[in-house]
Parts: structure tokens; sequence; C-alpha cells
């Protein structure tokens, strides 16, 4: 094996790491492993992330080329992968707000860091928190807005979690464009992130890993 | 003699232009007559007023203050988003109504909602707006997509207009699909073959595209004249829209509605080269949006929303290379045409001040959302006017007392010695009225410079 795959996909070379992937799985390797490293070079993107190396066109191109090795390696799955998962995390945009690109970066870093995410999309009404909540017995919610409109409707939805009784057993965040400490307190969130990789620093101190 | 517009330096192109706007002109093309003289005073007082806190030759009799709202005037008036969208009466009545309890020194008129009903005659794919995919409540917001493909970068380059009209505005409205079967204008040329160029017009689905086109221009003229009106009423009350026009720094042009945010940030890493020229290509469009607005407004100020530059979209090295030098590009020539780019830095702005400062001084304005302003002013402050940046969380969510020790702390700063406007820092749409009004009263009270 001449050139890492962790290191080339973390420098963001694609067109190497793809190479690197078909002479892999051309030598018979086992496909776990190819995604194996793949996701720990994903995760290395996400520290040099946090460092300040790395900027988001650089977290979207990682999973740009991460999808493009998924997609080679799947047909060669005889058995479905099972990795081994920190814990769920449920996620989406409040109800009213139809953004999404801040949000699936969210999803996209969770995922490479060993949660399992339940994306619930946009506009996402509160009780659609609540039984995601009560069907997956997850601890974790994230919640994400990008107007003025998303500070109430996250409320509403942190309401709606008390109310139906859940609000003891689950953590919530919140994060996106205008949110700080002071709409935190407003909403009654547990915590908010000013990137996706808080929200996986976030996530992991509540549910360890 | 006066001397000619094209003999002018940039510095007396935009004296020029700040002359014409302290001479105010009726639509008949009289001077116009103002309410009383208090409010002619109050309207030619706030004119220099952002005048010296722009050019940085003088500090201002004392701060000036505006708002900058996207849907708060209309909430606030009690109407819902759609109203305002739908109804161009209710929507300007709203309008004044918030200018006049508000008393901002300048508005941005009550164009924000645009009209609804045009968007539905030319069945508008790119946006959700009320009653089409988010709530009468509720503003409305971009469907992000790739309106341009990755692959079509050498067709935008060899002919814009073309691009435009056959690819991209068929994609983004529903009722112009069938300007793909379009020829290009370009082969029109002389007596052989000329009416081959025709014969789509007469297609029954290109003929009905024209219709709903002038349809949707009807509506929008009708949508214009209400804004119009609210404008010259409200100059006559002694506030005018500081907005001369609009146009976009070139990567958020081809990042924002045609390739997408995702599309570009690829673009960057997969074919550079393509996007470089492309941006290059599309400057002097830019430009000429700009002066090309300012000109039938007779407005200088020409605003330019900025998305994808700020900190932790682009690395410093991408900013330095696919954002800023085109951008640069179309400040300067709006300048050398007399016009002011007045940008609206959205998100944060503090890696880049040292970037931006490189900038003609006293010929821009910037509103800051999320950058450290008072750091902003010992980078940037010798070089440009600041405005900003009262958070809308802020707004939203804090008491009067807040946004006023906010509002001191700003002036005592960055309001030193002129160069600084008062203003929220992003656009909002919903806030305590009384939150906004401490914002505008504290700032006509303390912000007189002594």
């Amino acid at each position: 094996m001449a050139k890492d795959l962790v290191k080339t996909l973390a420098d963001l070379e694609e067109k190497e790491a793809l190479k690197i992937v078909e002479d892999r799985l051309s030598a018979g390797e086992d496909p776990l492993k190819i995604l194996d490293d793949a996701r720990r070079a994903v995760e290395l993107v996400g520290k040099r992330f946090s460092d300040g190396e790395y900027f988001i066109p650089d977290l979207v191109y990682a999973g740009e080329i991460l999808k493009a090795i998924t997609d080679r390696v799947k047909p060669k799955l005889t058995k479905a992968a099972e990795v081994k998962r920190l814990g769920k995390v449920i996620v989406g945009t409040v109800a009213g707000d139809i953004h999404d690109i801040g949000k699936d970066i969210v999803v996209f870093m969770l995922d490479v860091n060993g949660f399992e995410v339940l994306d619930l999309g946009i506009d996402v009404p509160a009780q659609k928190f609540v039984d995601a909540i009560k069907n997956t017995g997850s601890r974790v919610v994230g919640l994400s807005g990008f107007l003025t409109l998303a500070f109430q409707s996250m409320k509403d939805t942190v309401e709606t979690i008390k109310k139906a009784g859940l609000r003891e057993g689950v953590k919530i965040m919140i994060g996106g464009g205008q949110i700080d400490d002071q709409v935190r307190s407003f909403t009654g969130a547990d915590a908010y992130g000013k990137d996706a990789m808080e929200a996986v620093k976030l996530a992991k101190g509540w549910i360890g890993g | 003699m006066e001397k000619q517009w094209q003999e002018m330096t940039a510095d007396e192109k935009q004296e020029a232009q700040f002359q014409k706007l302290l001479r105010p002109k009726d639509h008949e093309g009289n001077d116009l007559r103002f309410q009383s003289p208090q409010t002619e005073a109050n309207y030619k007082a706030s004119i220099t007023r952002i005048k010296d806190a722009i050019q940085l030759k003088k500090t201002p009799d004392r701060v000036p203050v505006t708002i900058l709202p996207s849907m708060f005037p209309f909430t606030y008036a009690g109407m819902t988003v759609q109203e305002a969208m739908y109804d161009y009466d209710k929507c300007v009545a709203g309008f004044k109504k918030f200018i006049l309890d508000f008393k901002p020194d300048m508005h941005i008129g009550a164009a924000a909602p645009g009209p609804g009903k045009f968007y539905e005659i030319l069945d508008y794919k790119l946006y959700a707006w009320p009653g089409h995919g988010v709530a009468p409540t509720s503003s409305y917001q971009c469907h992000e997509g790739e309106y341009m493909k990755a692959e079509e970068y050498d067709l935008l380059l060899t002919d814009p207009s073309f691009f435009f009209r056959n690819f991209y505005l068929p994609r983004v409205f529903g009722a112009l699909e069938p300007w793909r079967m379009l020829p290009p204008l370009t082969g029109i040329l002389e007596m052989y073959g000329v009416a081959f160029n025709f014969i789509p017009y007469g297609l029954p689905p290109v003929q009905a595209a024209y219709k709903a086109l002038f349809e949707a221009g009807a509506e929008a003229l009708k949508w214009a004249m209400a804004m119009g009106g609210a404008d010259g009423e409200l100059k006559t009350l002694g506030f005018t829209n500081i907005l001369g026009g609009f146009t976009k720094a070139p990567f958020d042009t081809i990042g924002d509605t045609l390739r997408g945010t995702k599309g570009i940030m690829m673009d960057m890493y997969r074919q550079p080269d393509k996007l470089l020229k492309a941006l290059e290509a599309i400057t002097p469009i830019m430009i000429g949006m700009g002066l090309g607005a300012a000109q039938q407004t007779g407005n200088p100020l020409i605003f330019m929303p900025l998305h994808k530059g700020a900190d932790g979209f682009l690395s410093d090295e991408q900013f330095k290379t696919f954002y800023w030098p085109t951008l640069r590009k179309v400040m300067v020539g709006l300048i050398e045409g007399g016009c002011i780019p007045f940008a609206a830095a959205e998100g944060g702005y503090n890696t880049r001040l040292k970037v931006i400062r490189d900038l003609p001084r006293g010929k821009t304005l910037w509103m800051f959302d999320q950058t450290d302003i008072v750091k902003a002013k010992e980078i940037v402050g010798d070089t440009f006017c600041i405005l900003g940046n009262v958070p809308s969380a802020m707004l939203n969510l804090g008491t009067p007392q807040q946004v006023k020790d906010y509002c001191k702390k700003l002036i005592d700063t960055v309001g030193k010695g002129g160069g600084f406007i008062m203003a929220n820092g992003a656009f909002f749409d919903e806030a305590k009225p009384e939150n906004v009004k401490a914002m505008v009263d504290f700032t006509k009270e303390y912000g007189v410079y002594r």
C-alpha cells in the first residue's frame, strides 16, 4: 500500500483517496476496514476544524469525498456494517424555518464522530420531536434555526417536550445564525453551540464516548 | 461652468450625488414640497449626517441611527407577512406607521416583502413564501439548489445572458420554462435566415410564457407604484430611503442562487480555474447593476448583502483568492461611478478586517453583525464608516436597559470621532418594539457630538 487513506482523505486529496480505495478493493481487502479508515479520516477533519485549521468548505468537501468512497465500497459489503455507536441524537430545524445547510453539517459531523443520528429534517413540529424521543429513547436533541422566529419555535419545542414529561431524560442543544446565550436561556435549552464540532463536543459530554 | 459627469473624479461624483440628495425633486422633476419646514430641516440634517459619517471628513452633529429590518415593520403594524406580500396598500401603510412610530433618521423602504402575486404568476421556485411552503406568519426562505450545474461554467462564460435566459431562469420560474426553446439573440444578423430566429416565438408554450411575463410586469409595476408612493410621502415627512440599489459580490452571485452553497464550495476544489474565470466575467455585470440602479433612483448608496465570505465560511486563503478580489473590483467600479457601496457583512468578519481595509477612504459603508466592532473601529475605522450592530437576540429577548447599555458602549467606542451609524446588526423579523425604540431614542439623545 503506497499511500495512507486516512492521511490522504484528511488532506482532502480526492482523486488520490479514491484511487487508494479502488486499489484496496481490487486487492480484496475487507470493505469494512476501508470504511473505518475513511471514518477516522473525517474525524481528523473535524479535529482540524475545531483547531481552526479547516473551515466549513473543508467539512463539506470531506463529506463529498466520504460519500464517493461509501458509494464504491457499499456494493462489496457482504454483511451490514456493525459500527459501534456512542448513542442516539435527534436533530431537526424547528417549525417555521426551512434552513438546512447548518443542520446538515451538524448531522454529518455527529454521524462521523460515532453517533446514530435521527435527522427529522426542516420545519419540524414540536410534537415530532416528542414522538422521536419516545420512539428512540434518545437522550440528546439538537434544535437548529436560522431566523429570529426560530427563537420562539425552539422555546415551544422545549416546552412541548417538557409537557410530554420527557424533559428530565434529555439534554437539548440549539444552534444557528443568531443563536447566543440569551436565546439559549429564553428557550430553556441546556446549551448552544456555535458550530458543528461544538455539537459533537456537547453530545459527547452528555452521552459519553 | 459645471464639470461634465465624465470629467469628474470619484470624489467629485460622490459629492455631486450628495448635493443632488440634498435638493430632492418630486416625480415631475420640481423641487420636492415638504410637509413642513421642520420635516425639510430633518430630511436635510439626516442626509448631511450620513454624508459626514460616510466621508470621514467631518464629525457629524450626532451619531446617525437607522433600522434595517426584514419583516418586523409589518408584524409590528399587526399584519402577517402574507398580508404584507399580497396587499400592497396595507404593506405601505404598515411601513409608514413603523417609520412614524420609531422615527429613525432614514429607512430602507417597504420593498422587503415583495409582490406575492408576481411570484405566483411566474411560479417562482427559488423560494418558499407564505402560502407557498411556509406559514402566513413566516418570512420567505430560499430553496437552495444547483440551478446552475457543475458542468455549465463554459455556458455561463460564453454568454451570461443566454445562460440566464435559456437555463437559469427556466429552472427558477416555472412560467418561463419554455424559454429553453429560444435561440440566441446573437444569431439575428442579416436578411437571409433572419426569420428562422423568430420561429420559436410563434409556438404556443413560448407565447404563454410571454403572456405570463406581461402579467408579471403589470403586477410588478403596480407594486412599484405603491412602494415609490410610500418613499415619496415619507420623504416629504423628513425620512429618506437610504437604499439606491442593489448588487452582489460575484462569489455570492454564483454561490447563492446559481451553484448553491455546496456547489460553489466543491468548485473551489474541483474546478478553481473555471470558478475564478466566471467570477471575473460577472464582475462588470455586477458593477453595471449597481450603477444602473443608482441612475434610476438618483441615490448613490448601493446595497451589497455579503453572505459566503463570513468567518468560517471560507479559509483566509480562500477568502483572499475567491471572494475578495472581485468584491473589491465591484466596489471600486461603483466608487468610480460616484456610488457608495453599502456592504452588509452577515455573520462575523473578524478575520477579514485587515483584508477589507484595502479600499479608498470614505467611500464605502459596512454593516457588521457578529463582528467585534470595537476592534473593527481600530482596524478599519479610518477607511470606512461602520454601521451596526445591536444583536437580533438582544432586540428580541433583551430589555430596553440592556439595549441602551449596549448602544452607549457603541457610541463611546465605535462612535468616537464619527464614522459610525447606529443600527441593528442583522435583518430581523421579530423584536420587542420597546427595544427597537430604545435603540433609536437613546442614540438621538446620547449620540450627540459635543
